[in-house]
This record gives C-alpha cells, sequence and structure tokens, in this order.
C-alpha cells in the first residue's frame, strides 16, 4: 500500500481535493482510503462516505492531536492494508502550526488556501516546510497574478517541494495531484517509521487535565516568557 | 567535494547576494538571523541547544537542510515555458465513438470553444492543462511542439502552462495595484520590477474606462478595471504561453484590444464565450457536444462581416452607455454600416 499525509489548515480545501483525487484514482483502479485526525466533529466522514472513499475519523478530543496522530499512525495504517487499499491517505487538521505529520519515506502534501494571504506560507511551518508537494487551492476563485505571487512565496519557503495548483471546487489540477499520489513510494508498514519533524515536548500538569491559571498550579515541563522591561 | 559544502564555508552575505531568499530559511524556521560576515559552517556550529530543541532537529540535520534549501532555490525556473506550437488530438466522447479533432495552435492564434454548460470545455482545458496522453477519460493527446511530454515535464508545467481569466475571478489581496505588479514582477524575477508594473497599469488604463492608478487598493476596482488588470498583467507578466479566458463580461473593456494584447504578447488565447464579439475575433471554433469536440469551424467571411456589423451596434451601445455616465442625453447615432 502506498501513504500519504495531507495536512493544512483548517477549511484550506483538503478533503475536497482528496474526494476530487480519489475520482481520478478510481478511474484508473485504484482505492484511495482516508484516516481523518481532528481535534473536533466535522462532517468529512459525511463527505467520504457519499463519494464512496472509506474513511474512518479520529477525534483526539482532550488529547494534544499531536501525540493522538503519532500514537494512532501505525493503526491507521492497519487499518488501510486490511481494507485492500491501494492508497492510504491520512488527512490531518488538528495539529498546530508547529507541529507536522509528514513522516519520512512516505509522500507529504501540504494543502494552503490561495485566499489566506501572501504571508501564509511563511507562517504555516513545518507542515509546509517539509512537504513533497504543495496544493494550492481556491485558485478558481483568485486572479493568475494572485496564484502567482502566491506560489512563488510557496517556493521560497519550501524549493524543493512540487507545487500544483488544485482546486476543489472544480476538479482543476487534480489531475496531477493523483499523478504524484500514484508515484508515491511503497509503504511496507509505518511501524518503526520516522516523523520528519518532533512533536511538541510536552507534559506540565495542564496536560494531564489541570484547570487553574497561577504559578501554584502548575508542574512538570513548563517555559515562562520574559516579561522585564526592555531598556529604550 | 559536493557544491553545498563548498557554499557552507562562504559567508552568508555572499549566498544573500546570489540567492536573496536564502534570508528565508532563517526567518521561516524561527532561526537567530546569520551575521552576514559568518559562514554556515560557523553559523550552525554555534547554535545553542535551546534554539536546537525549539527547531526540532540537530546542527547536521539542520546545516543539511539549509543546504539542501540552496540548491533547490537555484533550481527555481522563473523563465517562461517556450511552446512553439500545440496540438489536440481527439480522443473519444462520453459514449466512446472517435472525436474528430486534431488541431494546432502556435502563438497568436486565437480559438473560441462554444457549446452549452456539460458539454466538455472544462475537460478540454484539463486535459490541454495535464497535457493528457490519452490518459484522461477523454483519451485526448496533447503534444507540445509536435511530442508528447514527459511526466517530469508535464508536473514542472503544471499551473504554468495555461493562464486563466474567468468571471469567477478576483482580486483578494489586500495591496495596492502598484506595491502587488512590483511582487508579481518580483516573483518573475525580472530586472526591473517598478518599470513592468508601471507598463501593465498603463495598458490596463487603456482597456478600462475609468481610469485608476498604481495607488488603487486592488478590492476597490470595479469589475471592468480588474478585469482590464487581470488581462494587461497576464499579457506582460505572466509566464504562461496559453490563456484561457472564460467569459469576460462587457464590464466596460475593449474586448478586442484585449485579445489584440495577449496575442501580441506571443500567447495562445483559449476564449470559452458565447458572445459573438470575442468568439468571432477566433479565427476557429471548436464546437463542444456530450463531451467531446462535434466540429471545427472557420471563422467565414460572411462572419467576418456579422462581427463588424455586430461591432457597430456595440459602438452604439457602448456610446449611449457613456453617455449616461457622464450624465448626458442619449445621442441618437445616425451613421450606420
Ligand atoms: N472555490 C473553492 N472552494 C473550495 C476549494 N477547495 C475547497 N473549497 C471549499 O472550502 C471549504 C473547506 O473545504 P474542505 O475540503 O472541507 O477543507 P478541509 O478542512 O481542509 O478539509 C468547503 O466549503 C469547500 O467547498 C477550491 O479549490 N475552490
Ligand atoms: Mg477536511
Ligand atoms: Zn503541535
Ligand atoms: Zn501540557
Amino acid at each position: 500500500m502506498k501513504c500519504v499525509t495531507v495536512a493544512g489548515p483548517p477549511s484550506s480545501g483538503k478533503t475536497s481535493i482528496l474526494l476530487k483525487a480519489a475520482a481520478v484514482l478510481a478511474g484508473r483502479g485504484q482505492r484511495l482510503g482516508v484516516v481523518k485526525f481532528d481535534c473536533l466533529a466535522s462532517r468529512d466522514r459525511e463527505a467520504f462516505a457519499a463519494a464512496g472513499v472509506p474513511a474512518v475519523v479520529g477525534l483526539s478530543g482532550a488529547l494534544c492531536p499531536d501525540h493522538f496522530y503519532v500514537c494512532n499512525a501505525a493503526d491507521a495504517f492497519a487499518w488501510g492494508a486490511r481494507q485492500g487499499l491501494s492508497i492510504l491517505a491520512v488527512e490531518s487538521a488538528g495539529l498546530c502550526n508547529r507541529c507536522a505529520p509528514h513522516i519520512e519515506g512516505v509522500l507529504a502534501v501540504c494543502v494552503v488556501d490561495s485566499l489566506s494571504g501572501v504571508d501564509t506560507p511563511a507562517k504555516i511551518g513545518p507542515m509546509l516546510r517539509l512537504a513533497d508537494v504543495v496544493a494550492v487551492t481556491k485558485g478558481d476563485v483568485v486572479s493568475q497574478a494572485e496564484r502567482e505571487v502566491f506560489a512563488f512565496r510557496v517556493r521560497r519557503v519550501n524549493p524543493r517541494a512540487t507545487v500544483l495548483f488544485v482546486s476543489g471546487l472544480t476538479g482543476q489540477g487534480a489531475d496531477a495531484l493523483a499523478h504524484v499520489i500514484a508515484a508515491a513510494p511503497e509503504t511496507p508498514t509505518l511501524d518503526g517509521a520516522t516523523l520528519r519533524f518532533t512533536m511538541p515536548a510536552a507534559v506540565c500538569s495542564y496536560c494531564l487535565g489541570q484547570r487553574r491559571v497561577g504559578a501554584d498550579h502548575q508542574m512538570g515541563n513548563v517555559r515562562k516568557m520574559d516579561f522585564s522591561e526592555v531598556a529604550p | 567535494m559536493t557544491g553545498s559544502s563548498r557554499e557552507m564555508a562562504r559567508p552568508f552575505k555572499e549566498l544573500w547576494r546570489e540567492l536573496g531568499a536564502s534570508r528565508d530559511f532563517f526567518a521561516v524556521q524561527g532561526l537567530p538571523a546569520p551575521a552576514p560576515e559568518a559562514t554556515p559552517e560557523a553559523y550552525f556550529a554555534a547554535l545553542g541547544e535551546a534554539v536546537l530543541i525549539e527547531a526540532g532537529c540537530s546542527r547536521e540535520e539542520l546545516a543539511a537542510r539549509f543546504g539542501k534549501f540552496l540548491a533547490a532555490l537555484g533550481r527555481i525556473d522563473a523563465a517562461p515555458p517556450v511552446v512553439a506550437s500545440m496540438t489536440v488530438r481527439g480522443g473519444a466522447d462520453k459514449r466512446g465513438r472517435p472525436e474528430t479533432l486534431d488541431i494546432t495552435l502556435v502563438p497568436g492564434d486565437v480559438v473560441a470553444l462554444v457549446g452549452p454548460t456539460g458539454s466538455g470545455k472544462s475537460r478540454f482545458l484539463a486535459d490541454v492543462e495535464w497535457l493528457a496522453d490519452a490518459d484522461t477519460p477523454t483519451g485526448r493527446r496533447v503534444l507540445l511542439d509536435g511530442a508528447p511530454a514527459d511526466a517530469a515535464r508535464r508536473l514542472s508545467l503544471s499551473g504554468r502552462l495555461v493562464a486563466q481569466l474567468s468571471q469567477n475571478m478576483h482580486f483578494v489581496m489586500d495591496m495596492a495595484v502598484g506595491p502587488f505588479l512590483c511582487a508579481h514582477a518580483e516573483s518573475r524575477l525580472l530586472a526591473d520590477p517598478d518599470r513592468a508594473a508601471a507598463e501593465v497599469t498603463a495598458l490596463a488604463n487603456e482597456l478600462a474606462g475609468e481610469p485608476f492608478d498604481a495607488a488603487t487598493p486592488l478590492t476597490a476596482l470595479s469589475g471592468g478595471q480588474s478585469r482590464a488588470l487581470m488581462i494587461a498583467d497576464v499579457a506582460r507578466l505572466c509566464a504562461s504561453p496559453v490563456v484561457l479566458v472564460d467569459e469576460i463580461e462587457n464590464a466596460g473593456i475593449d474586448r478586442r484590444r484585449a485579445i489584440a494584447l495577449l496575442t501580441g504578447s506571443g500567447k495562445i488565447v483559449l476564449v470559452a464565450t458565447h458572445d459573438p464579439l470575442l468568439a468571432l475575433l477566433a479565427s476557429r471554433r471548436l464546437v463542444f457536444s456530450g463531451g467531446a469536440v462535434a466540429h471545427t469551424l472557420e471563422t467565414s467571411p460572411a462572419e467576418r462581416r456579422a462581427l463588424a456589423e455586430l461591432a457597430a451596434l456595440d459602438a452604439v451601445l457602448t456610446r449611449a452607455r457613456e453617455d449616461l455616465r457622464l450624465g448626458r442625453t442619449v445621442a441618437a447615432h445616425k451613421e450606420t454600416h
């Protein structure tokens, strides 16, 4: 089975472009399935089900969404293999911008929305920096010039990546996306695979459910900001 | 030794002079800004533990990433893909019947795409964009300079072959016309972005009825002004050799000049439209039906005469609109053709 991690800010178009790519792949006899990691409930599962794309949604709830994702990644892979999928896509929106779900040896896609402003590519972090493919969405509603400027800013942050314009609405660009997904390396297992970026090194009292604010209630891995006055 | 290890021993100021964007690496990763005199080697060796933990990787990994970043930046390609001809060979329609299509387009050609919604115009565009090689549902093949493109070329041209202008597209960025056009020119690595921006603004003003200048915010442009700016920008600043114009409304812009601007810039122009003034400007027309091209029509001499009459009618309407806009009474224009 091939595997692809698909990450990007909420509502950037991850689900939409996966659906478009799945349709192209289905036309070539390849079955794509999705495991979606999120921190809040969404209607993605219905969207996948309606399109006949096998999908499972995992909600991190009160847990750190990043840690929740890694703890379940190998199980997600095993599920995909049991389903007999050709390609497993792991969609994650719940992760914070500090983190990235991308794994060494697994195709890494980052989805960014061209409506989100020219400074967005520089703000997204390792999710974009460490991706192999960057899918720029919503180009169907912005000018050609803005699409080009946006793509250029993406390339400056991650010059290694293949940048594709994909519309989650019209499906334009889905052929190219399906092509790169289908060309992903075979992944024998995720057991023992390495993340491309570290997860947050947390474990403070708040990780364990503490809700009270203030020094008396803080334990573990705590870092304090420097509020000392800066000399003018 | 490899190129990148040589780079690692040169001071940052030299790297920055050659590849300005190489500074971005540090800002984007939240790393401290290097001193211009320092070398990458010395910089990475001196990074503190706290910074490394924050960056989530070791010194060696960071240095290796910077090396790859430099190498990849050097490969960013702002040069326009040069296409001397584009050929589209027919596949099959939705019922599997062969499509009679074999058309070759060269820079300066204008082709109209006509047919109702759902007749296959979008799929045609998708085939062109992805340089279909009998591997899309239509079975079409698209050749550049008479030859199919390999997978690497298809990917590198993805999004760069066809520029698009459509009714649904709007300027959304919170920038003024001048600085935005400069940013676009910079993304093309042009030598004189300010001059390019001024040229595009002037051209757009010639196309649009109502004037605007470099200080006008993009989002404050009227429909006609936006369309005019998009066309002038695609003609002058966009690298794509093919332009798809999808129903530009007649919001006060000179359509004939707009198309002439595009063809004059060496573009292959596809116009999806049922506006006779636009469609008849094309020398050929692809008529879509049932997911395929049903006919290829040449614009006939009779149609060219019809175009002249329609253009005269359009001029009458335009003058009346102008009279209203300027608060005049609408004059009965007598001259007819
Ligand atoms: N116009 C346009 N809308 C899009 C595009 N991609 C996604 N959308 C819309 O953006 C919203 C969020 O998309 P979704 O795929 O759910 O984003 P996700 O949260 O990243 O999975 C939905 O309303 C989509 O219809 C696109 O390329 N163009
Ligand atoms: Mg989603
Ligand atoms: Zn995180
Ligand atoms: Zn915590």
